[in-house]
């Protein structure tokens, strides 16, 4: 443990102080304005002090708006469904193709493999708005717009080529003499595969696959453009607090809270991992 | 049933296409009997680990054939050649202790648990891993996971055991004593085993016959006894043998009774023409170049001996090493007394046409050892 005179520990701690302040400011005041009504939220200067209420989240729940213009229906809660389930099916999927195949361009070079890899990551280089014309024509062709297995498929862009190449990075890190020792014990090539190689890449995978679903979760375009009202996720829904008289900030700001709890618990509970996984995984020459 | 455990017929190795990337091995022809051990000795990348791995498995044979036990393997899985092997990086399974990676290579064999306990057991004190045997490979030293995964190789009953560096990492008594007990350990159960090493002190010691690779090629296969004696090529020579042999290239001269071997300098080895026996004699009048070499331990001090200049002196504690500027080069010899001589002295050697091992100039091939052709 390196030694800090007293000074040093002291600047050090206003310097993270600052820092976190900095950072987790957004997500207080958020967290503020879920519990106050808009008229509150916007008085000037704002006030730090006030009547909480529970409105903003009953409207939520039970799915009717009340604004000055009469009563809204929003499909919040659907919302928040939908956003659950593409994620968790994206990212199953992903995993279910990913690893195998980061296993595959790990582990045996063939003619070829390198390009079909650098292909994959590829589409992440590409703007997703650079592929939502061409998409949304063909996808209304094939009858796949405003489809879960459509959305999900779209979905593979973002958490495919995630969990490929930080997967993959975590497999060349294993040695292969511990599979081939395992294969010289009278094993098959698969059963190395399933219990060698998939237990000591775990954290990666584990990894890769939580990294994937923050990606999933916070996507917006794609769902934006190729669903409609029941199958978009909460990232697309929470527009429908814009109406007609006026931003309902105390809604999307209880929307937003109730969003980002699911990620930011999973990222809270799987921090070790991520750290781990990422920079043993991915961080290598 | 064939008598030989392992047979090499004309094995290449090719790393990239075939006939344009790297040839790592060439032509490699050798047959192993049952119950022997043999080491692939040799520098690093001379192909002896490819040759191992091509064996095991791991690696795809690119012309040739490979048989053990008579059956040919060359095309199989790895899980299909009843080969055990002994891994240089130990590849332990980290998640599993000691014990269990010792007992996992049984799981295949499904013995009872009792015959595995008593199997790890026995293992474990040969090696001497007893008191690490609950613990993770992560936390234990180099010598011990590399004594374990050995430990995991020699518990298999398998056709063949291939062993890589196996005692690169242990200290120097431990790797006297295991040396012994891991080939009384092979000899005992009939085992046969083919070893990879640099290391031609473990070679000697633990091989029945040493197989000798440079380059991809196999120099020579035979017993520990004749390729120190016997060495088919200068690679040979030079490489066995420590410190490693002299070598000088020397002019033939003829004259009446006699027989010169001109070194650089203008220094000359004279010997009788009858101090050669017949053939040898033969031979070095049949050409006028040759390549001569001598053991440092065949090298004598003598008064009317040729003359050479100590460049340095070293006493090992039961040997002292003299370097000498001798013929443009450098003569290494050994002497089992502690000699002081200072540095610059002169000194006169002789060398005993006994010991004179002679190859050819241009192919370095041996042509002679002693009395004896080769």
């Amino acid at each position: 443990m390196e030694h800090t005179s007293l000074i040093e520990r002291i600047l050090r701690g206003i310097a993270l102080t600052l820092v976190v302040i900095f950072f987790m400011f957004p997500i207080l005041w958020i967290f503020m304005m879920s519990f106050q009504t808009n008229e509150t939220i916007l008085r000037i200067p704002p006030q730090l002090i006030f009547e909480p209420t529970l409105a903003n989240y009953t409207a939520l729940i039970t799915g009717k708006l009340m604004t000055a213009a009469g009563t809204l229906d929003i499909a919040f809660m659907r919302n928040l469904w939908n956003s659950v389930f593409l994620s968790v099916t994206s990212v199953a999927v992903s995993l279910l193709l990913g690893v195998p195949a980061a296993y595959a361009f790990a582990r045996h070079k063939f003619r070829g493999s390198e390009d079909i890899a650098f292909t994959l990551l590829s589409f992440k280089f590409a703007p997703a708005l650079l592929v939502l014309l061409p998409l949304t024509l063909y996808f209304q062709k094939l009858g796949l717009a405003n489809t879960y297995f459509g959305l999900i498929w779209v979905y593979q862009l973002i958490c495919l080529p995630l969990i490929l190449w930080i997967v993959r990075g975590y497999f060349e890190d294993i040695p292969a003499d511990i599979e081939y020792a395992y294969r010289i014990g009278g094993h098959s090539w698969f059963a190395t595969f399933r219990k060698i190689a998939l237990p000591l890449a775990g954290p990666g995978i584990a990894a890769a696959g939580l990294l994937a679903f923050i990606f999933a979760w916070n996507n917006f375009v794609f769902a934006l453009v190729l669903a409609s009202a029941d199958k978009q996720p909460v990232t697309v829904g929470a527009l429908a607090f814009i109406t007609s008289s006026g931003i309902q900030y105390g809604q999307i700001s209880a929307a937003i809270v109730l969003s980002i709890t699911p990620t930011l618990a999973l990222a809270l509970y799987a921090q070790r991992y991520l750290v781990e996984g990422l920079s043993l995984g991915a961080v290598k020459g | 049933m064939s008598p030989s455990a392992l047979t090499i017929s004309e094995v290449d190795k090719f790393y990239g296409p075939i006939d344009r990337g790297v040839h790592a091995v060439k032509k490699l022809t050798m047959e192993i009997a049952r119950g022997e051990i043999v080491a692939l000795l040799g520098s690093s990348g001379c192909g002896k680990t490819s040759t191992l791995r091509m064996i095991a498995g791991f690696e795809e044979v690119s012309r040739g054939a490979i048989s053990v036990g008579g059956r040919q393997v060359h095309t199989l899985p790895p899980v299909k050649r009843n080969v055990a092997m002994a891994f240089e990086g130990y590849s332990l399974y980290p998640p599993l202790t000691v014990r269990e990676n010792m007992a996992f290579a049984l799981k295949a064999a499904r013995l009872a648990k009792s015959e595995v306990d008593a199997k790890v057991a026995s293992i474990a004190k040969l090696l001497e891993i007893e008191d690490i045997l609950e613990r993770y490979p992560s936390s234990i030293s180099g010598g011990q996971q590399q004594r374990a995964s050995l430990g995991r190789a020699l518990i298999r009953d398998a056709d063949l055991h291939l062993l890589d560096e196996p005692m690169g990492q242990l200290e120097p008594q431990l790797r006297a004593v295991l040396r012994g007990r891991i080939k009384h350990f092979i000899k005992e159960r009939g085992l046969t085993a083919i070893l990879v090493t640099h290391d031609q002190t473990e070679a000697n010691a633990l091989a029945d016959r040493i197989a000798v690779m440079e380059g991809g090629v196999l120099q020579q296969f035979d017993t520990p006894d004749r390729i120190k004696e016997r060495p088919a090529n200068l690679f040979t020579g030079t490489f066995v043998g420590e410190p490693p042999m002299n070598v000088f290239e020397a002019f033939v001269a003829a004259a009446p009774g006699k027989i010169s071997l001109k070194l650089p300098d203008g220094l000359s080895l004279d010997y009788d023409k009858d101090a050669f026996s017949a053939p040898v004699r033969d031979q070095l009048l049949s050409r006028d170049r040759v390549m001569i070499g001598i053991r440092p331990y065949a090298v004598r001090r003598s008064k009317d001996g040729v003359p050479a200049r100590v460049s340095a002196n070293q006493w090992l504690g039961d040997q002292t090493h003299i370097a000498a500027d001798f013929a443009g080069g450098s003569l290494v010899l050994v002497e089992h007394d502690r000699t002081r001589l200072d540095l610059g002295a002169p000194i006169n050697v002789s060398i005993d046409p006994k010991n004179l091992h002679v190859f050819d100039q241009a192919s370095g091939m041996a042509i002679s050892h002693g009395m004896e052709l080769a």
